[in-house]
């Protein structure tokens, strides 16, 4: 016989492979996701920062859009991985039983956690490194160490996508993505996308932007394309390597408890 | 197959004593209520297995416990000589499961339901698509292969589920009512198919609710009911031991059949009294009509049947298999 199951990451392209397939006739939803942060960039960054005459980041004087950019291609690794990781992810537990019908195979649940964090992850990773052709094409990077941006937002995507499919697997009806959206926003709004940390002041509401997970990726990326990196990068490497393993946990955890009744 | 599954452990041990499926006092509980109540199940190499059972009576909790996928309360369950709690992969990568509801992936077309569902086996492409065009074939969806699955009928969504589930050329195939919801003609169809898997050596267990399907595909079944198990045995066995040879069915006008009983009792071993009519068990079916039309009674209708598994569901729980 010609088969042997699959090894983890035999599972994990299988997986990948069915997701692709399904996209294949959804490329213009694919699409629409990606602008999104070029609209901002567009909008905000060049148009915004028309009117700003100086900005002056980490000592060096750049122009704002240089500054905006990694806040956006961060911000684009965040949207595309909660495309994924959210909603499709409930309608494939609750209303497709996807899940199911993969662990009539010798698929584990483990597998599923795995393909299906990943799927969301590479998904902001190709918006991504889209929008970091974009940055290059408009001269927004300045530094070398902008080649680890795309890894990084491969990390940024890898956090989000376990710990928001980890929160869905909670969700009961597609009103509780309410939440979801609720915190979304914010985030993309506060997390220094837009303006420098320093406009919170030193205050508690300063200490609890710098504690959120947008914020650690969006400065992880400026750093980068900047080239401002210290050793104080990896914190948020550490940050969100942590919170990534930790939805992974989670995520297994969960479908074992929701499919393995 | 042989290469294959050699390395198995459970696989001597199967062969060995010809069993695929062993369980020994079997339960499955959700919360507090227990669903399986220690149920003891043999199957064999070869056969067609049932579980025959009213809805709720704990069949496709069972069949889940078989699957690999629904953890065992308590009790002892072996699956081709393995266990679901350790080994869960092994035993589904030789199994073909067919659950009660179509679970089709419904964001890929027909033959990509094949094609991708044989990958998560880890069966290699070219086998894969070779595989799927012969089952197609073997589901008559050959000119469906590139329909969206919300396309199809319900008859042609269940043969496809059935082929999908055949994709790694299984040892045993699980099969959870698979032709409830379907029209007789596409039961037929469904019927024919199964016999020639069964030719074809596979090992099937089959849940259903209808006592027809029941005596027309299993070699062995048994009866099960709130959680336990009622009767096993061959159909025609299940009917020797618990019914007779026929029975003489008379329907008289409404709410009159409560009195009548009384007055026909002595006329077979046993007499049921159901809403619309009046079962006599009995050996000569005819013989009891004409002494029925003797004592002056007169049915509105009547029938002379062989006794079928119905009879032995109702004589063993006293209900009805479909209410
Ligand atoms: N996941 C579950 N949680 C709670 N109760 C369940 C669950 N699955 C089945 N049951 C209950 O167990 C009993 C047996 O169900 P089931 O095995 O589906 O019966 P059948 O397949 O014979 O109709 C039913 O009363 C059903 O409500
Ligand atoms: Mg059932």
């Amino acid at each position: 016989m010609s088969h042997t199951p699959l090894s983890p990451t035999g599972a994990l392209s299988v997986i990948t492979f069915r997701n692709y397939t399904t996209y294949k006739r959804h490329w213009k939803l694919f699409v629409t996701g990606f602008l999104e942060p070029v609209f901002y960039l567009l909008s905000i960054g060049i148009g915004v920062g028309a009117l700003i005459d100086s900005f002056t980041f980490n000592g060096q004087q750049i122009p704002y859009a240089a500054f905006v950019a990694p806040g956006m291609l961060a911000a684009s690794a965040f949207n595309g991985a909660l495309m994924d990781s959210t909603f499709n992810v409930f309608f494939k537990l609750k209303y497709e039983k996807l899940y199911d019908q993969m662990l009539a195979t010798p698929l584990t649940t483990a597998d599923i956690a795995r393909g299906e964090i990943v799927w969301g992850q590479l998904r902001g990773g190709v918006y991504s490194a889209a929008f970091l052709l974009v940055m290059l094409a408009m001269g927004l990077v300045h530094s070398w160490w902008a080649v680890l941006a795309l890894p990084a937002t491969l990390l940024i995507g890898f956090a989000f996508s376990a710990v928001c499919m980890g929160l869905t697997t909670y969700m009961t009806s597609f009103q509780d993505f309410d939440k979801i959206t609720l915190a979304q926003l914010p985030m993309f709004l506060f997390s220094a996308t837009f303006f420098p940390v320093d406009a919170f002041g030193d205050g508690v509401l300063r200490w609890v932007v710098e504690a959120t997970p947008l914020y650690r990726g969006v400065v992880l990326c400026r750093e980068l394309t900047t080239g401002a990196v210290t050793s104080a990068s990896l914190v948020s490497v550490g940050y969100l390597v942590v919170m990534g393993l930790f939805g992974l946990w989670l995520v297994r955890r969960r479908l074992d408890r929701l499919l393995l009744t | 197959m042989t290469d294959a599954t050699a390395h198995d452990p459970g696989t001597a041990h199967a062969l060995a004593t010809g069993s695929m499926i062993t369980a020994r006092d079997l339960r499955k509980s959700f919360g507090t209520f227990e669903a399986v109540k220690g149920i003891d199940v043999d199957v064999r190499r070869g056969e067609v297995f049932g579980f025959l059972g009213p809805n709720g009576a704990g069949k496709s909790s069972t069949m889940r416990m078989i699957a690999a996928v629904s953890p065992v309360t308590s009790g002892e369950l072996r699956i081709l000589g393995m266990d679901p709690a350790t080994d869960g992969p092994s035993i589904r990568a030789r199994l073909g499961v067919c659950p009660q509801e179509d679970t089709l992936d419904n964001e890929l077309n027909v033959v990509d339901n094949l094609f991708i569902y044989g990958r998560y086996f880890g069966i290699d492409r070219a086998t894969c698509r070779e595989r799927a065009a012969e089952l197609l074939e073997f589901a008559n969806l050959t000119d469906k292969a590139k329909a969206k699955v919300e396309d199809l009928s319900g008859g042609m969504k269940r043969r496809l589920t059935i082929a999908r589930s055949l994709i790694n050329r299984p040892e045993l195939l699980l099969l959870d009512e698979p032709t409830t919801g379907l029209d007789p003609q596409a039961r037929h169809v469904l019927w024919d198919q199964l016999f020639r898997l069964k030719q074809a050596g596979v090992t099937l267990v089959v849940t259903t609710h209808y006592m027809d399907e029941a005596e027309q595909l299993c070699d062995r079944l048994v009866v099960m009911d709130k959680g336990l198990i009622a009767a096993e045995g061959s159909p025609r066995e299940l009917i020797a031991a618990h019914s007779t040879r026929e029975v003489a069915e008379l329907r008289f006008g409404v709410g009159e059949h409560e009195a009548i009983a009384d007055k026909v009792a002595d006329l077979g071993e046993r007499v049921e009294v159901l809403p619309d009519r009046l079962l006599v068990y009995t050996d000569d079916g005819e013989h009891v009509l004409a002494q029925v039309h003797e004592r002056g009674l007169t049915p509105v209708a009547t029938l002379v049947r062989r006794s079928s598994l119905e009879d032995v569901f109702l004589r063993l729980t006293g209900r009805s298999l479909v209410d």
